[in-house]
């Protein structure tokens, strides 16, 4: 029989053989997160309709119609729709992750688990709206005669594969860090609005200098949704180079995550 | 064999004194501008600092396959560290443990229950978060549902469930955990009196089973009805570790010494509650000749000795004795003694006695509730010395007068008076 040996210092190397173990409470983590969110059927699903639609409705009033900002060949609502889908299941993602090692405590408290399936269980709940965002968009687009092209079937798995990815690193981080400081939860909210200005998500990267472009690609969701626009636009909009150093950042913002939640992640049930 | 629990010279550090349990990045970011000298760690391990203390001090003790363990100790002994070390919540901060098998752990029954969701989910999402597989739980999924006597309501969000079908529910969730060691922390204090019997059958069965338990409580009774090995922990290290019997005399030597003066366990919300315009400055148990003890035979008198002082003056002054259920832990009775009704001065002392003449409760263990504090219901005046003394404990004479139980068996707590008439 497997024994079990618990010692001080363990290594902070990700154990994959123990998450493996325990994907059943991942699924059932995720799966009582939506469950309680579509609990009330009607209202549950109805905010996720509505509040993409509001939000494209403000945008294309304030930013496509007063202040006129440019959205190339697309009309600005459909520009600035596909933007929000991807960037709101970032932010979504990226929310809750933060929130779920406090959220959860209750549990990490009582019972012990590799704590790294919390935040990463929540990225999935979050792409459940993601999905219902997603139909929207592609109705949306179809309507106005905007048919994804063929590259969409590259394009969105990518997209939605790098937006996971980041928002789960970048969650990662800021978990561990909400345990130790609470007020990071008031922080966050106000961060997010942040990163919306620094992503292109009302605006096209195309208006930007060549040098500022360089930086925005550290943020791996300027790639991301100036990709996503391509397949409307059946034109390339970014460069290879640009993708690739959204890629890379990506990476490195996961790989940075999981170091910093490992590291603390011991001490999570004395302090939380 | 090797045994099923090896520790090894075990110790932990906590942290205490500082106000919050977490911090704030504010704070920490003016603690960083205020002394940035701080970021240099000079700490080494067995240092101790001002605010940290060991909740475990080299500890060492093996478990054999099958065997039901029980650990006590009072509260801050260590009991709850050392279990949340075995179930991997915490990590030591020196020492080993190896275990040679599947652990669960109820550390708390009914962890991670969601009230939204409905009983059925609920039983999915807490087997799950208590170690069971999906597999596992459908094909327990009945049993459990039958312990729990749930069958109407499973599809009833669990905000609507009452308290004791909420902590059936529970407990039939953790009972059903078939790993080969349980580890258990005081599970038997919730729910009614005929749900905790149902508990401790189901204990006993478990360690039939030849399954290994590990049985934290402060439940003597329950500890010498399933543990043979009993390990007694104070402040941090293992005190006994011997036969049960043994280690709960020693359990109650320790208890019997401990003194209650103004500030005994002034920290401990569970133990010790109150206002602090009144404190109790010392409590003795004595026979009627003046010797202090704590057990006593049915029929004796048994006097209480009750020391305050006033803090703050306050209207009117009681004093209230109950008696705890040692299994259930529901109070059995009590007794209400009016000190004064007029207005008590501050800064005064006084010691009363209450008398309990011809005491008629039968043989056991009764922890003490005692309180004292102003009868004004308006004002809140008092302190509370909740299980902190030694427990009351009541024998019986062989051929006593009070023949109307059975002595092995004594079924309720009071003798009242009956006789046997026959034609």
């Amino acid at each position: 029989m497997k024994s079990i040996v618990i010692r001080p210092n363990r290594s902070l190397s990700l154990d994959l053989s123990e998450i493996w173990n325990y994907r059943e409470l991942f699924y059932i983590f995720a799966w009582r997160d939506i469950k309680v969110r579509y609990k009330q059927t009607l209202l549950g699903i109805l905010w996720v309709i509505f509040q993409p639609i509001t939000s494209t409705f403000i945008f294309t009033i304030f930013f496509g119609n007063l202040a006129k900002i440019p959205s190339g060949k697309l009309p600005y609502s459909l520009f600035v729709l596909s933007g929000l889908v991807f960037w709101n299941f970032f932010s979504t993602s990226l929310s809750h992750a933060s929130d779920s090692m406090v959220a959860n405590e209750n549990i990490i408290k009582k019972v012990y688990f590799p704590k790294i399936i919390l935040p990463l269980s929540s990225v999935v709940v979050s792409f459940v709206d993601f999905i219902i965002n997603m139909i929207i968009l592609i109705i949306y687009a179809t309507i106005l005669g905007y048919m994804p092209n063929i590259w969409s079937l590259v394009v969105f798995p990518i997209a939605i594969l790098v937006s996971a990815v980041t928002a789960s690193g970048l969650g990662l981080f800021l978990a561990s860090f909400n345990v130790k400081y609470r007020d990071v939860r008031h922080i966050l909210p106000f961060f997010i609005q942040i990163l919306l200005f620094l992503t292109p998500v009302i605006y096209p990267l195309s208006i930007v200098s060549e040098q500022n472009k360089l930086i925005m690609a550290l943020n791996p969701m300027s790639s991301v949704i100036e990709s996503v626009r391509m397949v409307f636009y059946n034109e390339l909009l970014t460069s290879p180079r640009l993708i690739l150093i959204s890629l890379i950042s990506s990476v490195s913002i996961f790989i940075g995550g999981i170091w910093y939640f490992k590291q603390t992640e011991r001490f999570f049930a004395d302090i939380v | 064999m090797k045994p099923i629990i090896e520790i090894n010279h075990l110790y932990k550090k906590y942290r205490i004194g500082v106000n919050l349990p977490y911090y704030t990045l504010r704070e920490s970011l003016t603690d960083l501008i205020k002394k940035p000298f701080n970021l240099i760690h000079t700490d080494t391990q067995n240092r101790l600092s001002r605010e940290e203390f060991w909740a475990l001090n080299d500890i060492s003790f093996t478990v054999e396959r099958g065997e039901v363990l029980g650990i006590i100790g009072r509260n801050g002994a260590g009991k709850s560290t050392l279990l949340k070390l075995l179930s991997r919540i915490t990590p030591p901060t020196r020492g080993e443990i190896v275990l040679r098998g599947r652990v669960a752990s109820l550390l708390e029954i009914g962890t991670g229950f969601h009230q939204e969701l409905t009983g059925r989910e609920n039983i999915f999402l807490n087997g799950s978060i208590l170690g069971l597989t999906q597999k596992e739980i459908k094909s327990k999924f009945d049993e459990i549902v039958d312990f729990a006597e749930i069958e109407k309501f499973l599809d009833t969000p669990v905000k609507f469930y009452s308290s004791g079908m909420y902590m059936r529910l529970a407990f039939a969730v953790a009972a059903h955990l078939d790993s080969e060691i349980l580890l258990v922390d005081e599970v038997l204090a919730v729910g009614d009196a005929a749900f905790q019997k149902k508990c401790l059958g189901k204990m006993e069965n478990v360690a039939k089973e030849g399954r290994t338990v590990l049985f934290i409580s402060h439940n003597t009774l329950a500890i010498r009805t399933l543990c043979q090995r009993t390990i007694l922990l104070d402040k941090g290290e293992i005190i006994s570790n011997d036969t049960t019997e043994k280690t709960l005399g020693v359990f109650n030597k320790i208890l019997r010494e401990i003194k209650i003066d103004d500030n005994t366990a002034i920290r401990d919300k569970t133990m010790r509650r109150g206002t602090g315009d009144i404190r109790f400055h010392e409590v003795k148990i004595q026979d009627i000749k003046g010797n202090n003890r704590t057990s006593f035979t049915m029929g004796e008198n048994i006097r209480f000795v009750l020391s305050y002082m006033i803090k703050n003056r306050m209207k009117g002054l009681a004093v209230y004795i109950a008696l705890r259920s040692n299994i259930t832990r529901e109070i059995i009775t009590s007794v209400r003694q009016v000190i004064s009704e007029d207005i008590v001065n501050s800064n005064t002392k006084g010691t009363v006695i209450v008398e309990l003449p011809n005491i008629s409760i039968r043989p056991g263990e009764y922890p003490l509730y005692l309180q004292i504090g102003s009868i004004d219901p308006k004002v809140q005046c008092f302190d509370v010395l909740d299980d902190l003394t030694a427990p009351l404990i009541i024998t019986c004479r062989e051929n006593t007068e009070y023949a109307d139980f059975d002595s092995l068996k004594p079924i309720g707590y009071f003798s009242i008076p009956s006789k046997l008439i026959i034609n």
